[in-house]
C-alpha cells in the first residue's frame, strides 16, 4: 500500500475476519447441524465438530421433500428464465438501437417502466392473468365488439381459454416479462462501432445476418452475465412459484422447503431441516463460485 | 445517445420487438391495469361481476389499523435492514480496497450471501435464531426468556432484519467495492504525498466519489426490502407474532390469496406502487445527478 500503517492494518485485518467468520458462519452451522443427529443438533450449545449422520439426514431430508423432481423443477424453471431473458431482451435491444420506425421511443418507454413494478408488487392480478393467459385478449374482444360480429359471421362464440397454472410456462413467461436484459444490450449495442455496421451492409449483409453473425458473438460476454444473474435471480423466487404450482409435480425446491420447518409439538428435526436447507443452497452457491466474474459484471451492469 | 448507421427496413425492426410486447403486455401491463380496476370496484358475494365503488377500497384499507401497522414494520424493517446492510458492506468494502495481504478472499467469499435464496437462508437463521436449541438458546440459559420470536414481536422483527441484512451485506459489498475500485489509484497516492492519513482520504476522497453509489444502493436496498423480504418473513415468522412482522407484501399475499379479498389486495398493490413509483422517481434524480458530475 501507499505508507506504513501497522496499526490501522491491524484493525482492518481483525475486522475483515469478524466479517469473514459472519458471513462464512450460517454455512458452517447449516453444514454441521445437517450432520448431527436429533438429540446433538438440540444441543445447548450445539457443538461445532460434525456428527457422523451426514448422509442420513441428507437421504431423509431429499425423501421426504421429493427433493430429485423438485430440484429438476428448479432448474428447469432457472434455465427457462435465464435462457428466455437472454434471447428476448436481445431481440428488443436490437429493435430499439439499430431502427428508425415511428414509436420507437414509446416503445422503449413501456419496456422501461416495467423496471418500475416487481411482481411481487402485482401478484394477485398476474395470478389471474396466467389463470388464463389469453383472458386480456378476449376482454379486448368483447369491448371492442369483434367477437359480437365474429358470432354474427360465422356463429361461432368465441372462448378463447388457456391456463398455465401448474405449467412451466406459467412460471416461466412472467419471469421473463421484466426490462432488467434489454438495457444491458442496449447499452453493449450502444458501444458496438458504427463501422462495423457499415462495413456489414458493404457486404451486404442484412439485419438478421448482422444480428445472427456480428452482434451476438460480440455480446457473448453479457450474454453470460445476464445469464448467471438471471439464473440464480429465477432459482431464488419464492412467492411466484408458491402460487403458481398447487400440485407436486411441478414443486420447486425452494419453495417445498417450507415443509421441514419443525412442527411445534413435533419432534425438533432440525438436522433434518438443514440437511434440505444445506440441497437447496448449494447448487445457486456453485454457480456464485465458478461464474464469480460473471455474476459481479452482470449484478453491476444489470442494475445501471 | 444514438446509432448513426441503422437498417432501413423498419417493419423487420419492429418484429424484433414483438415477443417482449407481448410478454410485457400479457404479464405486466394488463395485470398492472387489472390492480387499477380491482381497486376501484368490489366483487359481489355471489357472482354477478364486480361493482364500482370508487375509492371506497382504499378509505377502509386506509382506515384499517392492521394496514397501519403493517406500514410500519415495513419501514422499520426497511429503515433498520437497509442500514445495517449498507454500513457493514461499506466498511468491508472499504477495508478489502486497502488491498492487504489475503483480501482477495474476502473479495471472493464476501459475495456468498447473496446467491442464497431467501427461504433457503431464513430456514438457516430460523435455526440459528431459534430460541431453544440453536444458539440463542445459549444466551436464554443464562437469562431465560431473554429471546423468544415466537412470543416476542421486537425479538421477531430482529430476526427477520438480521436475515435480511446478511444477505443484502453481500450485495452492497459487491457494488461499494465496485465503486472503490473505480476510483483511480493515482488519486489516493497523491494525497498520500501530500501528507494525508487513510481516515483523512476516505472522508475527502473516497467518500465523495462513491456518494452516487450510495444513493443508488439505499434506493434498492429499500425497494428489496419491500419484496425480498416475502421468503424470508414466510419461513421464519409468517407474519407473526401478533402481526409483528406482517410485512406490506405478506399482508397483500394473506389478504388477496388466503383472504380471498381480491379488491383489498389490489388497493394495497396500488398503494405500494406508488410508493415504489415514488422511490424510482428519487433515485433517477439522482442519476441525472451523478451524469452531471461527470
Amino acid at each position: 500500500m501507499v505508507e506504513r500503517t501497522p496499526i490501522l492494518n491491524f484493525f482492518t485485518h481483525l475486522i475483515l475476519f469478524v466479517g469473514f467468520v459472519f458471513c462464512v458462519a450460517p454455512f458452517v452451522i447449516v453444514a454441521v447441524a445437517a450432520s448431527h443427529n436429533l438429540k446433538d443438533v438440540n444441543d445447548v450449545p450445539m457443538s461445532l465438530l460434525p456428527g457422523s449422520d451426514f448422509w442420513v439426514n441428507i437421504k431423509t431430508a431429499w425423501t421426504t421433500t421429493d427433493l430429485g423432481p423438485n430440484l429438476l423443477n428448479s432448474f428447469i424453471m432457472a434455465f427457462g428464465v435465464a435462457a428466455g431473458k437472454v434471447i428476448v431482451s436481445a431481440l428488443t435491444a436490437f429493435s430499439i438501437v439499430y431502427f428508425r420506425y415511428p414509436g420507437r421511443m414509446l416503445i422503449f418507454w413501456l419496456i422501461f417502466i416495467t423496471l418500475m413494478l416487481p411482481l411481487e408488487v402485482r401478484i394477485v392480478p398476474t395470478y389471474a392473468v396466467v389463470a388464463n393467459v389469453l383472458d386480456p385478449y378476449q376482454t379486448i374482444m368483447d369491448l371492442t365488439g369483434l367477437s359480437w360480429l365474429i358470432q354474427k359471421i360465422s356463429g361461432v362464440q368465441v372462448q378463447l381459454s388457456l391456463g398455465l397454472l401448474n405449467s412451466y410456462s406459467g412460471l416461466i413467461l412472467p419471469l421473463v416479462a421484466t426490462a432488467t436484459g434489454t438495457f444491458l444490450y442496449r447499452q453493449f449495442f450502444l458501444t458496438v462501432p458504427d463501422e462495423l455496421t457499415e462495413a456489414a451492409r458493404m457486404d451486404g449483409a442484412g439485419a438478421l445476418r448482422f444480428f445472427v453473425d456480428i452482434l451476438l458473438p460480440l455480446s457473448r460476454n453479457n450474454m453470460a452475465a445476464l445469464g448467471t444473474i438471471m439464473f440464480l435471480w429465477a432459482w431464488n423466487q419464492y412467492l411466484w412459484p408458491l402460487l403458481i404450482t398447487t400440485d407436486q409435480s411441478h414443486a420447486m425446491a425452494v419453495t417445498e422447503l417450507k415443509q421441514l420447518i419443525p412442527n411445534v409439538g413435533g419432534a425438533p428435526e432440525w438436522h433434518i431441516a438443514m440437511a434440505g436447507t444445506l440441497i437447496v443452497m448449494l447448487p445457486p452457491l456453485i454457480v456464485v463460485v465458478l461464474m464469480q466474474r460473471w455474476f459481479v459484471r452482470g449484478l453491476i451492469a444489470t442494475e445501471k | 445517445m444514438e446509432k448513426r448507421v441503422t437498417f432501413g427496413k423498419w417493419t423487420i425492426g419492429i418484429l424484433f420487438a414483438v415477443p417482449q410486447l407481448i410478454l410485457i403486455f400479457t404479464f405486466f401491463y394488463w395485470p398492472a391495469g387489472q390492480a387499477v380496476y380491482w381497486s376501484l370496484t368490489l366483487q359481489q358475494p355471489w357472482g354477478g361481476g364486480n361493482i364500482w365503488v370508487g375509492l371506497d377500497n382504499f378509505r377502509s384499507i386506509l382506515a384499517n389499523a392492521d394496514y397501519w401497522n403493517s406500514i410500519t414494520a415495513s419501514l422499520i424493517f426497511a429503515g433498520i435492514s437497509t442500514g445495517l446492510a449498507m454500513f457493514i458492506a461499506l466498511v468491508l468494502a472499504a477495508l478489502t480496497d486497502r488491498q492487504l495481504a489475503g483480501s482477495w478472499l474476502y473479495r471472493v467469499v464476501l459475495i456468498w450471501p447473496y446467491g442464497i435464496a431467501a427461504p433457503a437462508l431464513a430456514m438457516a437463521f430460523r435455526f440459528i435464531l431459534a430460541p431453544e436449541a440453536g444458539f440463542m438458546a445459549f444466551a436464554n440459559h443464562f437469562w431465560p426468556g431473554f429471546w423468544d420470536p415466537g412470543l416476542n414481536g421486537a425479538d421477531a422483527m430482529a430476526s427477520v432484519i438480521i436475515a435480511f441484512s446478511w444477505k443484502y451485506v453481500g450485495y452492497n459489498f459487491i457494488f461499494f467495492l465496485a465503486a472503490f475500485q473505480a476510483i483511480p489509484r493515482s488519486l489516493i497516492e497523491a494525497a498520500a504525498m501530500d501528507g494525508s492519513g487513510v481516515i483523512r482520504r476516505f472522508w475527502d476522497i473516497q467518500f465523495p466519489l462513491i456518494t452516487p453509489t450510495i444513493f443508488f444502493l439505499l434506493v434498492i436496498n429499500i425497494t428489496e426490502s419491500f419484496q425480498d423480504s416475502f421468503g424470508i418473513v414466510d419461513i421464519m415468522t409468517a407474519g407473526g407474532p401478533a402481526n409483528a412482522t406482517n410485512l406490506m407484501v405478506y399482508k397483500i399475499y394473506s389478504d388477496g390469496f388466503k383472504g380471498l379479498d381480491y379488491s383489498g389486495a389490489a388497493a394495497q398493490s396500488i398503494i405500494l406502487m406508488l410508493l415504489i413509483i415514488a422511490l424510482t422517481i428519487v433515485q433517477f434524480r439522482f442519476i441525472e445527478r451523478r451524469v452531471h458530475y461527470r
